[in-house]
């Protein structure tokens, strides 16, 4: 058949044919086992359903829903456990990480992760972010980054970017009295106790997939027990920057991205 | 017979956590309990494999014991006063969320920074509440390095018994000094799981979650009335005291902890001088004995609470006696023992008078 005259239906099966890709990791409806049916309490856009469902697909493809531990502390993502069919623990603001310590430490050979935003990990919470990378506990850590506070309605977040407006910063961040917004991931990757760290985002297929991977690689890593896993997503929040999903994914892009690069911080075996 | 050691308030402790079968103890140091955590380090982990982990802070190791007890491992911490503050709202969760674990408070006299030296300033905060919210603590009262080693075990039993924090309150004068006492056998650390413990589901049973978190106002009162039931419960089975020469007495000192010793040395003074003069000890300070209180008081001309600090217990004993006799108080503060000499000269000051 000629190129030209192949119709895009075509075209398409021809490439998903050549290419393989019709395989059980690609199928985009099918529901984790690992997810209830719960509807979610996000807004339309918002970034943390992708990654509930990522970090539930991870579960299932590698086994672990009866050797699994979540940890979701104060913030948006505080019902995390009415989502997910897995044992949970609801920390206190800032503390996941520390609850994850503790619960590590008894069950070490089960799988632990928190799963924070950015106020609670990198405002409240930092002390036992770093110390508990420092310490190298064996546990992911995912850290939803939006760059404001959700679930208070718009607040300065530690990772605001500079300009940007919050219902605490209406007249856009202003350095001179707020500081400058705060990479925390790429503090904590300097840590020795940190043995992956990488940032992703779900804005799009590519960068889910992305996501995907180095969930999986947070969990794997925990068999080898050689130190903590990072896993930052920037994410967007369309409800309290005013904006619609579409709008406020262009706007990640455009202003979060060159802030916050998408890319692997530490990655085990090679120099950073 | 068992053999006798002479052993530190805080080292007896720890000694007895190891032989409790404790699982984990998270802490932070802060004088004047440090011991603590300095003698599980060097002894928990190699005789029974117990986790012993420094936190960064209070805030850290209450809610490493808030992750590790949802596990339904035997775990505990210590601090002291201002270290104790700094844990209020994980202790808040913990209660909500009906965790069993052992809390240990070597207090010291405040406020702010204060000092080191003994107190009992944090009655309040440990029976009353002290973290945000209508919630308990058990709250076991030692008097002798001797019940520092048995409320361990108790402490445990009570906390897995009721699915609640239990606190140890006691000061920095019973954490620091030496006396004989007898440990208990070692027992094994815990195997069996609860059935409401975060572990990993399998596939037989529903997910665990542990929460506070209950946003609808109805849940969130079933859960308050759910406590307050299980509070009433706890009042009428767990009550605790020590009675010492109170059948005969017409004047009751009231203390608790070390205190009430002291109190004790004080009666036997006054007794020198023909004063009839009993102590009362509560040794729960929650649940506390008012039934008993009150029924003494029904047969004493007046009572004399003795405390370190402004007069805390003395509203309860006030509160159980309830009018029927003058509750008098005598307080030292900020880290000052009261003598029995002078708890004799309130006694005769107050009473004496009255007694023919």
């Amino acid at each position: 058949m000629n190129e030209k005259t192949m119709t895009e239906e075509q075209h398409f099966s021809e490439v998903i044919a050549e290419e393989n890709i019709c395989v059980n990791e690609n199928l985009v409806f099918e529901k984790p086992e690992t997810l209830l049916d719960t509807p979610m309490h996000y807004c339309p856009g918002c970034g943390h359903g992708v990654a509930h469902r990522l970090i539930a697909e991870v579960i299932d493809e590698l086994g672990i829903q009866d050797k699994t531990i979540g940890v979701a502390p104060v913030g948006c993502s505080v019902f995390m456990y009415n989502y997910m069919n897995i044992d949970m623990t609801e920390a206190p603001h800032g503390r996941a990480s520390a609850a994850a310590t503790g619960i590590k430490r008894v069950l070490p050979d089960k799988y632990v992760f928190s799963y924070q935003g950015d106020g609670d990990l990198a405002a409240i919470g930092t002390g036992e972010t770093i110390h508990t990378c420092n310490r190298g506990e064996n546990i992911l850590i995912v850290f939803i980054n939006n760059g404001i506070y959700g679930m208070t309605g718009g607040q300065m977040a530690p990772t605001t970017l500079v300009g940007m407006k919050s219902t605490t910063t209406p007249f856009g961040r202003d350095v001179a009295i707020m500081g400058n917004p705060l990479k925390i991931t790429d503090l904590v990757a300097q840590l020795p106790g940190v043995y992956y760290a990488t940032r992703c985002a779900v804005n799009n297929h590519v960068n889910v997939r992305k996501a995907k991977k180095a969930i999986m690689n947070g969990f794997k890593y925990q068999d080898l027990k050689k130190g903590l896993s990072f896993v930052e997503i920037v994410s967007n929040c369309p409800s309290n920057w005013k904006m619609t999903p579409v709008e406020s994914n262009k706007w990640m892009e455009e202003n979060m991205l060159p802030f916050y690069p998408l890319g692997d911080l530490k990655v085990p075996g090679k120099e950073n | 017979m068992k053999e006798l050691k002479l052993m530190k308030g805080n080292e007896a402790l720890a000694e007895a956590s190891i032989l409790a079968g404790c699982d984990a103890y998270f802490g932070y140091p802060i004088t004047p309990q440090s011991e603590v955590l300095e003698y599980l380090a060097q002894e928990a982990l190699k005789r029974t494999g117990m986790v012993v982990l420094q936190a960064e802070s209070e805030v850290a190791a209450i809610n490493m014991i808030y992750g590790a007890a949802g596990t339904g491992k035997k775990v505990m911490t210590s601090s002291s006063s201002p270290g104790i503050s700094l844990m209020q709202e994980g202790i808040s969760y913990i209660a909500c969320a009906e965790l069993p674990c052992l809390l240990v408070n070597v207090v010291r006299g405040g406020p702010g920074l204060g000092t080191i030296q003994p107190s009992q300033g944090d009655y309040f905060q440990a029976v009353k509440g002290g973290g945000h919210g209508d919630y308990k603590l058990i709250v076991l009262a030692p008097s002798t390095v001797q019940e520092m080693v048995d409320h361990v075990k108790l402490g445990f039993d009570l906390a897995f018994k009721w699915r609640n924090p239990v606190m140890i309150l006691t000061d920095g004068a019973l954490g620091q000094m030496m006396e004989k006492v007898q440990l208990p056998a070692q027992l094994p650390r815990t195997t069996v799981e609860p059935e409401w413990a975060t572990v990993g589901k399998p596939k037989t049973r529903e997910r665990n979650f542990i929460t506070s978190l209950h946003i609808e106002a109805d849940k969130m009162q079933e859960i308050n009335l759910h406590l307050q039931k299980k509070y009433r419960e706890i009042e009428n089975q767990e009550i605790r005291f020590d009675k010492f020469e109170c059948d005969d007495a017409e004047i009751i000192l009231v203390a608790f902890g070390l205190v009430a010793r002291i109190c004790q040395k004080a009666a036997q003074l006054a007794r020198e001088k023909g004063i009839k003069v009993g102590v009362f000890r509560p040794i729960t300070l929650f649940p506390y004995p008012s039934n008993e209180l009150n029924k003494l008081a029904g047969q004493v001309k007046g009572m004399l609470t003795v405390e370190m600090n402004a007069g805390q217990m003395v509203e309860d004993v006030r509160l159980s006696v309830n009018g029927k006799i003058p509750v008098e108080f005598l307080g030292r503060m900020g880290g000052v023992v009261p003598t029995p000499e002078e708890i004799l000269h309130k006694l005769e000051e107050k009473f004496v008078g009255e007694i023919v």
